[in-house]
């Protein structure tokens, strides 16, 4: 994996953004300084905390933050131009037709009061420049390779009259009428039970491979990660905390927010009591000190508290954000929790047992 | 199913929604025929494809709709009958909903205090410091801070959001809670700790809950029984374990063989199971109905498939 991502194209090249938001009661810094690289061809996940800010730092990279958001530094290279400066023309040129976005929420992303297909049709009229007919045809044929039963009827219906998940379909169905080189997907399938759930990640994995699509998935859901991902991003209080392909992720998880995350996830095989994350998710008008996880942490040292630990290399694909990574802490001999050891062992040997 | 040990019982449900006229003309049976019983404190899951009906069960039940046909009884008294203010109290005194969408259900103008504290003043109290109280209360427990309690919904990552919608429903103490996809749009250490504090809630209140979810591990680990809807129908009914030991309805299957786990070896490896109700049934000459297959797990199927299912719990046992 590591010697692949060196010969590959970057696409898109994420550096030290900060964003900022002005709020009643001061400044929130939503994103705090991430970096990172995306690949053709590539799935990156992003997963972490709600709150974190995985919507704030791709809404940055679509130009649609809210009006109360400063973008206070760094930059976003895509094809040539720094994103955190180009015109609001220039993004009607690259978000839906270059750049398309599938949220979390169908319903802000649909008009309410605009017919399902007409939405279809106004993208495909407006990125591929289709004739009315040719565009109508085309909506049917993706209503349908997204699994919208009787797409002749459902056509003129409005959102209203749509399940949540049938929403989403219609959603996807959109940002695909695009065409895009990248697809920005937030949650994508969160309102989605699981078979279609299935489909439609099928349906995004054979178009990513189709069309040699690169992916930004956001999703709480470790199942989906796992199915979907090449590398994962872990997020912490507006940081990107861990980085790795996601074996490194699920198999050798390095940060301790990493280890409390795979932790709480349930698990089919118990009725314990979840490991639920302690405290509550920092203010984020005054940011901790220091590691922003420590409170919460078992494992924090004195360092945590004052010291922002810098990204630790692990690997060539692989570096996390904590002191315990450092030589001299190295020695204190702190691993990951016992419980989930004994459960990525248990999950090792189911993957090659079914192998 | 007149049967008293159950707090909430659904007898028949039917809500068909018609749209359209003439050639255009669309009839959604989104319930159709639905009968399930809850008991007292118990959680029941309800799970299925998007679009079957779920939320439209979970809506009727709460009267944002009519239903169309059949019967709902909480705690024996009709809910389903003609609406008045009496009843209207009746079913927002007992049974919550937290709802689906939770940028959709919270109103943008409204602070967080004043969302979350409304169901005390409906209720008419008028203390304002002690509402004050219970909300920072409310908001601790659902994993947020007093500093949030002046903001507004706008301000909030979908997450939070959620939280917030599940303080406004569990403060004013109902019976029995709907909670439509509570934890869906969480990141799983807060969805660890909204099951927790759902768990305790349904301890200290005894609190029931119809549990509607699509991530069938969240619904496992929670639930006691669940039921999996498939168009309209419920296909299936069982405790947690012998659905998951013994899936017997085709559908149920293929939504068992879907649940992503969080290993990417076996995930890459995933073979799923395809549910064609045309290839997987032959209703040609034999009608479906609800049968109790063994001792409280209820499988909608015809005789011939009734035998075939029994003939396989026999070789499992
Ligand atoms: N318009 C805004 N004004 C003020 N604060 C905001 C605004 N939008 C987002 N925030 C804050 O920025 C932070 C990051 O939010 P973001 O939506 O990126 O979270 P997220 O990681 O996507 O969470 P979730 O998983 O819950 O969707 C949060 O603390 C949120 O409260
Ligand atoms: N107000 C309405 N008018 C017309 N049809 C509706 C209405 N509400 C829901 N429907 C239809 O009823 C069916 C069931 O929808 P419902 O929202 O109950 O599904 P669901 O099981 O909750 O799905 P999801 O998992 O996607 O949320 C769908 O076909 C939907 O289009
Ligand atoms: S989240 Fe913001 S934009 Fe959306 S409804 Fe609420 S106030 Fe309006
Ligand atoms: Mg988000
Ligand atoms: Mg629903």
């Amino acid at each position: 994996m590591a010697a692949e991502n060196m010969n590959r194209e970057v696409v898109l090249s994420v550096k030290d953004l900060k964003v900022n938001f002005r709020a009643y009661g001061g400044l929130v810094q939503a994103v705090r300084g991430i970096s990172f690289d995306l690949y053709r061809g590539e799935t990156l996940a992003i997963v972490g905390e709600s709150g974190s800010g995985k919507s704030v730092s791709i809404k940055a990279i679509l130009g649609i933050l809210a009006n109360n958001a400063i973008i206070a530094d760094g930059s976003i290279m895509y094809d040539g131009m720094d994103l955190t400066k180009v015109k609001e023309d220039t993004f009607h040129e690259i978000r839906g037709n270059r750049i398309g976005l599938i949220f979390q929420d169908p319903l802000s992303a649909l008009n309410p009061i605009m017919k399902i297909g007409n939405q279809i049709t106004e993208s495909l009229r407006l990125n591929r420049k289709m004739k009315k007919e040719e565009a109508k045809k085309v909506a049917l044929e993706l209503m349908k390779s997204v699994g919208i039963p009787e797409p002749e009827k459902r056509f003129d219906q409005y959102p209203f009259q749509f399940s949540g998940g049938m929403r989403q379909r219609i959603v996807i169905a959109i940002a695909l009428a695009g065409d895009p080189e990248i697809l920005i997907c937030d949650e994508p399938t969160t309102a989605l039970d699981v078979t279609v759930q299935a489909k439609i990640l099928e349906l995004i994995n054979q178009i990513k491979k189709e069309r040699n699509l690169s992916v930004i998935f956001i999703t709480h859901d470790l199942g989906v990660v796992a199915n979907m991902a090449d590398r994962v991003n872990v997020m912490y209080a507006g940081k990107v905390v861990e980085t790795g392909t996601a074996e490194e992720i699920f198999f050798e998880p390095a940060h301790p927010y990493t280890w409390a995350l795979l932790s709480s996830m349930p698990d089919l095989h118990t009725k314990d009591r979840l490991d639920a994350i302690p405290g509550t998710p920092p203010n984020m008008i005054y940011p901790p000190k220091g590691d922003a996880f420590a409170a919460r942490n078992a494992y924090a040292m004195k360092i945590d508290y004052e010291m922002e630990p810098p990204m630790f290399k692990i690997t060539d694909t692989h570096a996390a954000a904590t002191w315990l990574l450092h030589p001299k802490a190295a020695a204190n001999g702190i691993e990951m929790p016992a419980g989930l050891k004994a459960r990525i062992e248990r999950m090792k040997r189911s993957g090659a047992l079914n192998g | 199913m007149a049967d008293s040990q159950y707090i909430l019982e659904v007898n028949n449900l039917c809500q068909h929604f018609s749209s359209g006229r003439g050639k255009k003309q669309l009839t959604v049976k989104a319930v159709d025929d639905v009968t399930f019983g809850v008991r007292p404190a118990e959680t029941f899951g309800l799970v299925g494809e998007s679009g079957c009906g779920k939320t439209t069960t979970g809506r009727t039940i709460i009267r944002l709709y009519n239903p169309t046909g059949g019967e709902v009884l909480f705690n024996g008294r009709d809910i389903a009958g003609k609406m008045n203010p009496d009843l209207r109290k009746y079913l927002t005194d007992n049974i919550a909903m937290i709802f689906q969408d939770p940028i959709e259900s919270l109103n943008p103008k409204m602070t967080i205090e004043e969302i979350i504290g409304e169901g005390l003043k409906v209720r008419g109290m008028k203390d304002q410091a002690e509402i004050r109280k219970m909300v920072v209360d409310m908001l601790r427990k659902v994993g947020l801070v007093e500093e949030h309690a002046t903001r507004y919904p706008h301000e909030f990552s979908g997450g939070q959001r959620q939280r917030i919608g599940i303080a406004r429903a569990i403060i004013v103490k109902p019976k029995m809670i709907i909670a439509d996809e509570p934890v869906s749009a969480l990141d799983v250490s807060v969805q660890a700790q909204v099951i927790n504090l759902l768990n305790d809630l349904k301890e200290e209140m005894g609190l029931t809950i119809l549990f509607i979810a699509h991530n069938l591990s969240v619904v496992k680990y929670f639930s006691d029984r669940i039921g999996v809807m498939y168009f309209g129908h419920l296909v299936e009914v069982a405790n947690g374990e012998d659905l998951y030991k013994n899936p017997l309805h085709p559908y149920t299957k293929a939504l068992l063989s879907a649940i992503p786990e969080p290993n990417p070896i076996t995930e890459r490896q995933r073979v799923r199971i395809d549910y064609v109700p045309a290839r997987d049934h032959d209703y040609s000459n034999e009608q479906p109905s609800m049968v109790e297959v063994e001792p409280e797990h209820f499988v909608y199927c015809s005789p011939s498939e009734l035998a075939k299912y029994r003939e396989q719990i026999a070789a499992n046992a």
